[in-house]
């Protein structure tokens, strides 16, 4: 799934500007604890959280997660778009809640772990 | 290939720049055309590592050694130590204070995440002294 088709299923924002929109993604980890992301070893993925700081930049860079949500209608902070612009990340914002955010991607074909 | 060394301050209680080493790190790997699967797992491995400095050590260092058969990482901090490395393994076992917490980590995951993408993972720690994480990551898993 492209991340244009993403942030529609999901009415997000999309925050960042220089990312690749050919990205395709197949898998997803939905978690506000980096270290549970950091257990999460599936390729192709977008991480869903509720979490606002830095660190969810550097842990989507050290996974190789090309795509983040924010849920909840929390928005990346300026200094965060930036990095995740430097990494190539793309960052996307929705109103919805992590549950509903997720489980519109999973109903449209984005899977978790092991599938 | 040569042996390419470098040395990183790891500063104490700043997690804006939290990371950075293994982010530079990550790059050089990657510039060295390291294959994908080991530059992931040195990346968490060394993310984790540095993260616990900043959160338990008060800051440290970092030193970093690739040569063509491995990767070895030193993060080392004078950090109150750890009592209890073996309870500290354990998975969802945490000292973390709650404001870390807050931050996304200190779930008790970081020791065992370090763990299980290191080749070899050896920690010297003394109460009061500091806490030293060796991690070493083969190209080829001898």
């Amino acid at each position: 799934m492209k991340i244009h088709e993403i942030a529609q299923i999901i009415k997000a924002e999309i925050c960042t500007r220089n990312h690749d929109p050919n990205i395709e993604i197949y898998s997803a980890c939905s978690a506000d604890l980096m270290s549970d992301v950091m257990a999460f070893s599936k390729s192709n993925a977008l991480l869903l959280t509720g979490l606002i700081n830095p660190q969810v930049i550097r842990t989507a860079e050290m996974m190789d997660i090309k795509v983040v949500v924010f849920v909840r209608g929390k928005k990346p902070l300026d200094s965060m778009i930036s990095m995740a612009e430097e990494k190539g990340i793309a960052l996307l914002a929705t109103d919805y809640p992590l549950f509903v955010a997720s489980g519109k991607l999973y109903q449209n074909g984005i899977r978790g772990r092991g599938e | 290939m040569g042996t390419v060394v470098r040395d990183y301050v790891i500063p104490a209680n700043d997690f804006t720049v939290a990371g950075e080493a293994s982010s530079r790190v990550r790059k050089i790997l990657t510039q060295l055309g390291v294959s994908p699967d080991i530059v992931k797992r040195t990346s968490i491995a060394m993310y984790e590592a540095e993260i616990n400095a900043v959160i338990h050590g008060n800051g440290g260092n970092a030193h970093v050694e690739i040569d063509e058969n491995k990767i070895y990482i030193r993060i080392s901090d004078e950090g109150p130590g750890i009592p209890d490395l073996e309870l500290a393994m354990q998975e969802g076992y945490s000292t973390a204070p709650d404001s870390i917490r807050e931050m996304g980590f200190g779930a008790g995951m970081g020791l065992s995440n370090i763990k299980k993408n290191a080749d070899i993972l050896d920690i010297q720690t003394e109460v009061n002294k500091g806490t030293t994480v060796n991690i070493t990551v083969f190209f080829n898993r001898p």
